[in-house]
């Protein structure tokens, strides 16, 4: 008996042995992705399974962390000789990891087809320099939110068109008592600031640099800053703002506790989801207000992409995964926290029944998508731009002061 | 002939511990220097020698002077509070109570908690919007309108001190709780017989059996406060406008946010030195408090 047995666990072994071969010819990827806002976690899972189950020999491992740790993940990983196979970018950061050489330029591999098929204004999130450093994946700009009911009982017939009228409809909702600020941004100090402030920016025409040189000091980048410090005196704009990330003014829109909101599309259908929100069937979405006599809407270019690395030891495999991630049968089939990078997509009654209104939003949105600057030392504008945000904010300084400072210690 | 083999064999069987303490502490220090000394770049070319440019440049910039004076107040008032609950909560856990075993068990469960979790229960109960703490103290009619703890210059380093006050007490209790276990016993009961009151019993009679563990809790905790990191990366990021960035998180900006390698280095070893001078002056202090206890 216990000879059978020990010459079954021998046989097993043998077994064990031939096929260890087979288990080396499978290759593994690491992949990077980021744990919230646009797709969830779930569905990025999801989509990878359906991948690996098409090519059963490449394996992949995801790893998650939330946005605010995702460049310095990515280039620490590299930096210490590590490093991921695919990785997720944000459209501030090619410019970087092109001049660091941490993606690879992969313009051969995009083909016919890609170019044809997928929205323009996407590309600008992987190209640097007349070169492709990955796919586009998440197209996103950050929409106006409104509370339905809320404007209804204030007697505000459309959502605002402009800033100006956002604000005086913002007083109407205050002095009729429906909410004590009206207003709610994610103002903390993080990328997620200077996102509403490029929005603003573009709304009034600025410019973040000129011939290389900083010019948000001046003219629209100045009036965006200004904006927001007189929205955020005059007691209209929630004052915790200033420590808020997208995830909190998400939680207090669905609570019902702000009447507008600037946030992404993943806000839309989590609004109306009842599991989580308090407001579902009154979530308004609209392009980010105008100017008047500049602009009609406004947008910052949120997107973000997937790029295979420098350090990657197989970026066939890695452009294959990446090629299926982004391509329009997985993006429709997973377009109700990100809407596909396709053209043909949004008269997709697949991907816009249930959010009609969204795509209304989009159409306009993310033709208008503005960019924040393309440069390698964006990290370090962005983090003065925060700090001269905050000080504004807090009365600190004055925002000509704040942004002067800014674009001294910009590194540029 | 045998004490030279006895002397080699314990270098022999040292050695393994040596490679392993060279690759790990002294690579790493010997490179960092040479680092600091370039302009690398995190990732790609090696980088130029610059000289003594890094440390200039640093030590004269006003991020520098403003963020040393936050990290210095972080340190000195979150550890001054932390011996003292410490040893109160040492004093009372010691105490022949009912649940006394119990509450022993819960109170190291935020030390043993890990510092990101902490951080986050904080943020929550800090929330402007929905925090415990606002409604707390809104039902105590302490305060009459929720306040954002964590977005104001003014609260927001002291929020983050009473976090790190509630992770790290425990750490000072234990150690003094198992320092009191060491009092014997008929040496408190002759300072009641000679009728001693509480005060002169803790300052003269139990007070010398601590002083010598107290002082190891207030080296670790000095030190592991001056480098603080995660804390306040999760809570605060150093915001609102800098008011609470330490020199970790500058670290930890030039080096790995900017990818300016070797500037970082150098910010590094400029925080590297500084604990340095403050655990030697402590360790002197250690030996004279053990001189006198003695």
């Amino acid at each position: 008996m216990l000879k059978t047995i020990t010459k079954t666990l021998v046989g097993a072994v043998f077994a064990g042995g031939l096929l260890v071969p087979h288990a080396f010819a499978e290759t593994t990827l690491n992949a990077l992705f980021m744990a919230q806002a646009a797709y969830s976690e779930a569905d990025v899972r999801a989509m990878t399974d359906a991948f690996t189950k098409a090519n059963p020999d490449v394996k992949v491992n995801l790893e998650f962390v939330p946005y605010e740790g995702l460049h310095d993940k990515t280039v620490l990983a590299q930096g210490s000789g590590g490093g991921y196979d695919v990785v997720l970018f944000d459209v501030i950061w090619p410019a970087e990891y092109a001049t660091n050489k941490v993606l690879v330029d992969v313009s051969s591999k995009i083909t016919d087809d890609m170019k044809k098929g997928v929205l323009p204004g996407a590309w600008t999130t992987v190209q640097y320099d007349g070169k492709y450093y990955g796919m586009p994946w998440i197209l996103d700009t950050k929409y106006l939110f409104y509370n339905k009911e809320i404007l209804e009982k204030a007697g505000i017939k459309t959502p605002p068109k402009t800033w100006e009228e956002l604000g005086a409809q913002a007083k109407i909702i205050q002095d009729k008592g429906l909410l004590k600020t009206p207003i709610a941004w994610s103002w903390s100090q993080a990328e997620a600031a200077i996102c509403d402030y490029t929005t603003l920016v573009s709304a009034y025409g600025g410019d973040f640099l000129k011939d290389g040189k900083p010019d948000f000091q001046n003219g629209g980048g100045l009036s965006a800053l200004k904006y927001m410090v007189d929205s955020y005196k005059s007691g209209l704009t929630n004052p915790n703002s200033k420590e808020f990330l997208e995830e909190d003014v998400r939680k207090v829109f669905e609570n019902g506790d702000a009447a507008f909101a600037l946030n992404w599309t993943y806000m839309y259908n989590m609004a109306n989801d009842p599991k989580d929100s308090k407001v579902v069937g009154k979530v308004g979405v609209v392009p980010a207000p105008g100017v008047t006599g500049i602009s009609d809407v406004s947008a910052v270019n949120g997107s973000m992409g997937l790029g295979v690395t420098a350090v990657s030891k197989h970026p066939d495999e890695a452009w294959k995964y990446i090629a299926f991630m982004t391509s329009q049968a997985t993006q429709n089939q997973y377009a109700k926290l990100s809407l596909p990078i396709w053209a043909s997509s949004y008269d997709d009654p697949a991907v816009t029944k249930g959010q009609e209104e969204l795509i209304a939003a989009a159409k306009l949105g993310l033709a208008a998508m503005y960019p924040r600057p393309t440069t390698p030392k964006y990290q370090e504008l962005s983090t003065a731009l925060q700090q001269a945000i905050q000080e504004s904010l807090l009365g600190q300084s004055s925002p000509e002061d704040a942004l002067n400072t800014a674009a001294k210690n910009s590194g540029l | 002939m045998s004490g030279t083999w006895m002397t080699t064999r314990a270098w022999l069987l040292m050695l393994p511990l040596l490679v392993v303490m060279v690759a790990v502490i002294g690579w790493p220090l010997v490179d960092t220097v040479n680092l600091s000394f370039t302009d690398a770049k995190l990732v790609g070319t090696g980088g130029n020698y610059v000289g003594f440019d890094n440390y200039t440049n640093m030590l004269s910039s006003s991020n520098f002077s403003r963020t040393l004076v936050t990290t210095t107040l972080f340190a000195v008032i979150s550890v001054a509070a932390e011996m003292v609950i410490g040893v109160l909560a040492a004093l009372l856990l010691n105490q022949q109570f009912h649940g006394r075993a119990v509450l022993r068990a819960l109170m190291i469960l935020p030390w043993a908690l890990p510092t990101v979790v902490n951080a986050t229960l904080w943020r929550l109960i800090y929330n402007p919007e929905y925090g415990a703490l606002n409604a707390a103290l809104t039902q105590l009619n302490l305060i009459d309108a929720y306040r954002s703890w964590l977005g104001e210059p003014g609260t927001a380093l002291a929020a983050l001190i009473v976090a790190d006050c509630w992770k790290n007490f425990p750490l000072v209790a234990l150690i003094a709780l198992a320092a009191l276990q060491a009092v014997p016993r008929d040496i408190t009961a002759a300072s009641l017989v000679d009728g001693a009151g509480p005060f002169n019993r803790f300052r003269f009679v139990i007070l010398p059996y601590l002083a010598g563990p107290l002082m190891v809790a207030l080296v670790l905790r000095t030190i592991e406060a001056f480098k603080v990191f995660d804390i306040i990366w999760v809570m605060t990021r150093g915001g609102p406008a800098n008011s609470t960035r330490t020199l970790s998180i500058l670290v930890y900006q030039e080096a790995f946010s900017f990818q300016r390698a070797g500037s970082g280095a150098s910010l590094a070893l400029i925080v590297t030195l500084l604990v340095t001078v403050l655990a030697v002056a402590y360790a002197a202090l250690v030996r004279k408090t053990a001189g006198s206890a003695a």
